[in-house]
């Protein structure tokens, strides 16, 4: 059995038949091609299949295709706009947010919904909204400099 | 020159990561791929008495399903360490008759999509006659239920090391303590598993395997012997790899069944590995139990170690299982003189999954060792755990030092990182602020740890199959510097760093190199990455391969610019008669995409009086003007070897608070002071120390692999297995002090290990500081909040 669905994906829509059991992750990185989003745990403990639902980030390995039917995702490779990086990728490259990359697009879709939710986060706030998100190279640090530098940026833009 | 080598350089590799648009193996997609899962077993020590595959082969979708009959022609899993008297098991690819860990790969189905390969495995159907399991490594040594029959017991071998006479050594200290030590099992946790990717061309007869892996050429050569495929037919590539940690530097079943099905059925088949398969079936680390006797006189001198200790090994030894624990026995004189030591290992097989190279491999049990018997020292003396420590530092004027394990120490000065620390920190106030804690009844700890490390593995000497690297480099006709390294860089960013060492030795701009790695069809043999050895072994290599192509350079410039091979000077990229101070650096003679098409341009040589290295390498690929016998073409290979290991050191120290009440544990400070030898990228270093330090945090805190007295894994998942979130970590105030390695020409060492080597023993020690009023003088890691509440309501 399968079921149509369709969703705009990183502003394109999209329309495909379905099995019901499809996870959103596998739709996005298998029937798309987009292969930035990445599967770390498959149990929504690591974060690093985050993406953004209507505006909500969302660990994309517990979600259902077919939950998402009418949505509006993005994903890491929808944040650059007219060719420029996010301010939170630029802070992660700037800051050494990253060491083997791996949960680093679901760890800049989580970071910037902290910005977007907040503009000026403490360290300890930082720390707190990226608790759903394991990274195992940096030891967090980096990152939360990165998101620190992701959020003067962007309130300087 | 230019001096890129110092710098906080931004990493050239991360555009396309935080894109999203790098490529880890399963982000790699070909035609008509297969998709292969694996049945693993149940049981953690069984016979299998069937295995009926009927329904599975019907299933929608399934192409094959392969059991221990189908691949008896394939080689088993290999251990490359050759101790005296190891006893090895046939480990084969697939379940032959018995399992031995709840994991093992009983069967393998393929299937169309990876969907319906997982839906086939539960139509497999396996029949088990369960056999007592062996799950305590102590128990294991003793004796009851034996594994391997054949070998009469389980104990896979027994080694004693160390030099001096210490019975003696304790018999004449004034105080001996002991201590027993657990280290225990931990799963590293790579954020991406493993995954491989198998292609075979039946007609040219070439396999291709992607593989998620730390040693592309080492694997190439095993999976070759284990398939039964010419080397020279293999080709391994390593995309990106998202994080190692040691569990990738091994060779593992899977990989070979991957090839193997491949050829099997002319198709290209995938595996990407599971979190719960990556728990079970990926090798763990740790898992140690020891006995601590330290000797010491009454001013503190320490006098003599022993260290009894009986490791975990698992059911099977993969790569380098039963070498970790002789890494610990090297290391067992930490940063101090101890003229007496011995080790005694009892490698023991237990139902489990094998133990292996996990971040630091041996050496975070050494340094926890010797770093908890000085808190003990210093606590049965009541002596400062800092001036125990310094009174046992070896000299900065003493080295290199002979240790009593047998190693020779190239370069230290641990005084002086200490004396760092303490200052960054204001350890003597702080010693006086938890003195008034105490008063008030408030739990302030203050921990400890001077740890030294071996690093820059190693002399072939001391390693199973070759401890140098390689490098070639080469400037191409338009300019642009390829280096191609052996080593296998999987988020350490050695694609920045060797070429920020490039780009200075040969005076050219860093976007012009290019660093490739990890795939067998392009680059010369190499080790790998691993040991914190990639910069000191594998950054050396491109150093002196530089050096070489740079003598070349020379001699072509010479003969072009009709000069003394001898009287040209090197700067700025630039051959010149003069000793003129060149300074900047040398361009592309083609820049990209602003020349025409066509014939190379020919290099302006005529009248001139000096040459950049790029236009010297488009004159030696044109070679209508080169000295006569010389080959054309500019590049050189060479293969490095280190003729010691390098020692990093370096003090952490760290202040906890514990709540009386609750329990609750909170960092109020973590103060490092790490000495890497000489530094390439300090944000690089500094990463990895954060990183290495957070995981040595989640061993002293969180992380434990739990077996159930059956021999199931307790902790199969992340909801089980508690890694270090952002929220644990207190803020990490590093520094460092730089003392140069002699063993390279670069003076680095190694920083891929130092933090998780140096921060377990802080950790832990701050906490028995905390509690010590209450009496405790030790305690075993995890030290979770059960822990300290069942302290405090004891």
């Amino acid at each position: 059995m399968t079921i149509a669905i369709s969703m705009s994906v990183n502003g394109v829509t999209h329309q495909h038949e379905v099995e019901p059991r499809l996870l959103l992750v596998h739709y996005l990185r298998d029937v798309l091609g987009l292969t930035g989003t990445h599967i770390g745990c498959e149990t929504s403990l690591c974060g690093a299949c985050t993406t953004m639902v209507d505006g909500q980030a969302v660990k994309s390995c517990t979600m259902l295709a077919v939950q998402a039917d009418g949505a509006e995702v993005t994903t890491i490779e929808g944040l650059m706009k007219n060719g420029e990086l996010h301010p939170m990728q630029e802070g992660f490259w700037e800051r050494h947010g990253l060491q083997c990359g791996y949960c680093t697009p679901g760890m800049i879709m989580a970071a910037s919904q902290i910005i977007d939710r907040n503009a000026n986060p403490s360290r300890e706030e930082i720390r707190h909204g990226l608790e759903g998100n394991l990274c195992r190279c940096t030891g967090y640090q980096h990152i939360v400099e990165a998101v620190e530098y992701a959020a003067k940026a962007s309130s300087q833009k | 020159m230019a001096n890129y080598v110092g710098q906080r350089l931004k990493r050239t590799e991360d555009p396309r990561l935080i894109k999203g648009l790098a490529h880890y193996v399963d982000d790699i997609r070909l035609p008509d791929t297969l998709h292969v899962a694996f049945v693993r077993s149940v049981y953690a020590h069984a016979r299998i008495t069937s295995i009926d595959t009927s329904e599975a082969l019907k299933a929608p979708g399934v192409v094959a399903v392969y059991t221990g009959k189908d691949v008896a022609k394939v080689g088993p899993v290999p251990c490359a360490s050759a101790l005296p008297g190891l006893k090895v098991p046939d480990y084969r690819v697939l379940a032959q008759g018995k399992v031995y860990f709840v994991g093992q790969p009983i069967a393998a189905v393929v299937a169309r999509d990876a969907y319906a390969a997982r839906d086939a495995l539960d139509l497999v159907m396996v029949d088990y006659d369960d056999l007592p399991a062996v799950v305590d490594v102590e128990a294991a040594a003793k004796g009851g239920p034996v594994i391997y029959e054949h070998f009469g017991d389980n104990i896979a071998y027994k080694l004693t090391a160390g030099e001096g006479d210490v019975d003696a050594a304790l018999a004449a200290s004034d105080h001996v303590l002991k201590q027993r030590i657990v280290h225990q099992r931990l799963a590293p946790i790579a954020m991406e598993g493993r995954g491989v990717l198998a292609r075979y061309f039946p007609g040219e007869e070439e396999l291709t395997v992607w593989s998620s892996t730390q040693i592309p050429h080492l694997l190439r050569t095993q999976l070759a012997l284990m398939i039964g495929i010419p080397e020279n037919k293999l080709r391994v590539i390593t995309p990106e790899v998202g994080g190692g940690f040691g569990s990738k530097l091994n060779v593992y079943a899977e990989e070979a069944l991957l090839g193997w099905i491949s050829m099997q059925l002319a198709k290209p088949v995938k595996w990407i590995e599971g979190r719960r398969e990556n728990i079970q079936g990926t090798i763990h680390g740790r898992g140690q139990v020891g006995y601590i006797e330290i000797g010491c006189k009454n001013d503190g001198t320490i006098t003599g170690l022993r260290y009894n200790v009986f490791a975990d090994l698992g059911a099977y030894l993969q790569l380098l299982t039963p070498a970790i624990p002789t890494l610990t026995g090297l290391m067992l004189s930490g940063s101090y003189k101890i003229p007496a030591i011995q080790i005694n290992v009892t490698g023991c097989f237990t139902n489990k999954m094998s133990t292996d190279a996990y971040r630091g491999a041996g050496r975070p049990e050494a340094t926890y060792v010797v770093e908890r018997a000085m808190d003990l020292v210093a606590a049965e003396l009541g002596i400062d755990p800092a001036e125990v420590r310094r009174k046992n530092f070896p000299a900065a004027n003493e080295f290199p030092f002979h240790t009593a394990t047998g190693l020779d120490y190239d370069s230290g000065n641990y005084e002086a990182a200490l004396n760092k620390a303490q200052a960054i920190l204001g350890y003597a106030d702080l010693r006086e602020q938890q003195k008034k804690a105490r008063a008030e009844g408030r739990l302030l700890g203050i921990g400890v740890s001077t740890y030294v490390e071996i690093c820059a593995l190693g002399p072939s000497q001391a390693m199973p199959a070759g401890g140098w690297e390689s490098a070639t480099v080469r400037i191409e006709p338009t300019g642009k510097v390829t280096v191609l390294t052996g080593a296998s860089p999987h988020g350490q960013g050695q694609e920045t760093s060797f070429a920020q060492i490039a780009a200075d030795e040969l005076g050219v701009n860093l976007n012009d190199v290019t660093v490739i790695h990890g795939d067998t069809g392009i680059v010369q043999y190499g080790i790998g990455t691993f040991g914190s050895r990639a910069t000191a072994v594998g950054g050396t290599a491109v150093f002196i391969a530089i050096q070489k192509l740079k003598e070349k350079a020379n001699k072509i410039a010479a003969y072009i610019l009709k000069a003394d091979e001898a009287s040209l000077s090197f700067a700025g990229g630039r051959f010149s008669r003069a000793t003129a101070a060149t300074t900047g650096t040398s361009e592309p003679v083609v820049p990209v995409g602003e020349a025409p098409a066509g014939a190379l341009p020919e290099p302006e040589t005529e009248g001139k009086s000096s040459l950049t290295i790029q236009e010297v390498a488009l004159a030696a690929h044109i070679a209508r003007e080169l000295p006569p016998d010389t080959e054309p073409g500019l590049s050189a290979t060479y293969f490095f070897e280190p003729k010691n290991f390098t020692f990093p050191f370096g003090t952490h120290l760290v202040v906890v608070e514990i709540d009386r009440e609750t329990g609750d544990m909170k960092f109020l400070r973590y103060v490092a002071v790490d000495d890497c030898g000489k530094v390439i990228n300090p944000m690089l270093v500094d990463g990895q120390l954060h990183g290495g330090i957070v995981q040595s945090l989640g061993q002293a805190l969180f992380e434990e692999v739990v077996y159930d007295d059956q021999g199931q894994l307790v902790t199969g998942s992340l909801m089980d297995y508690a890694l270090p979130r952002a929220s644990h970590i207190p803020w990490l105030e590093l520094d460092r002090t730089e003392t140069p390695s002699p063993v390279n020409p670069l003076g680095v060492k190694g920083v891929g290990e130092a933090g998780t080597i140096g921060a377990t023993p802080a950790i832990v020690g701050a906490i028995v500081d905390a509690l010590s009023p209450l009496g405790v003088k030790h305690l075993d890691m995890p030290v979770k909040p059960e822990t300290i509440w069942r302290i405090l309501n004891a």
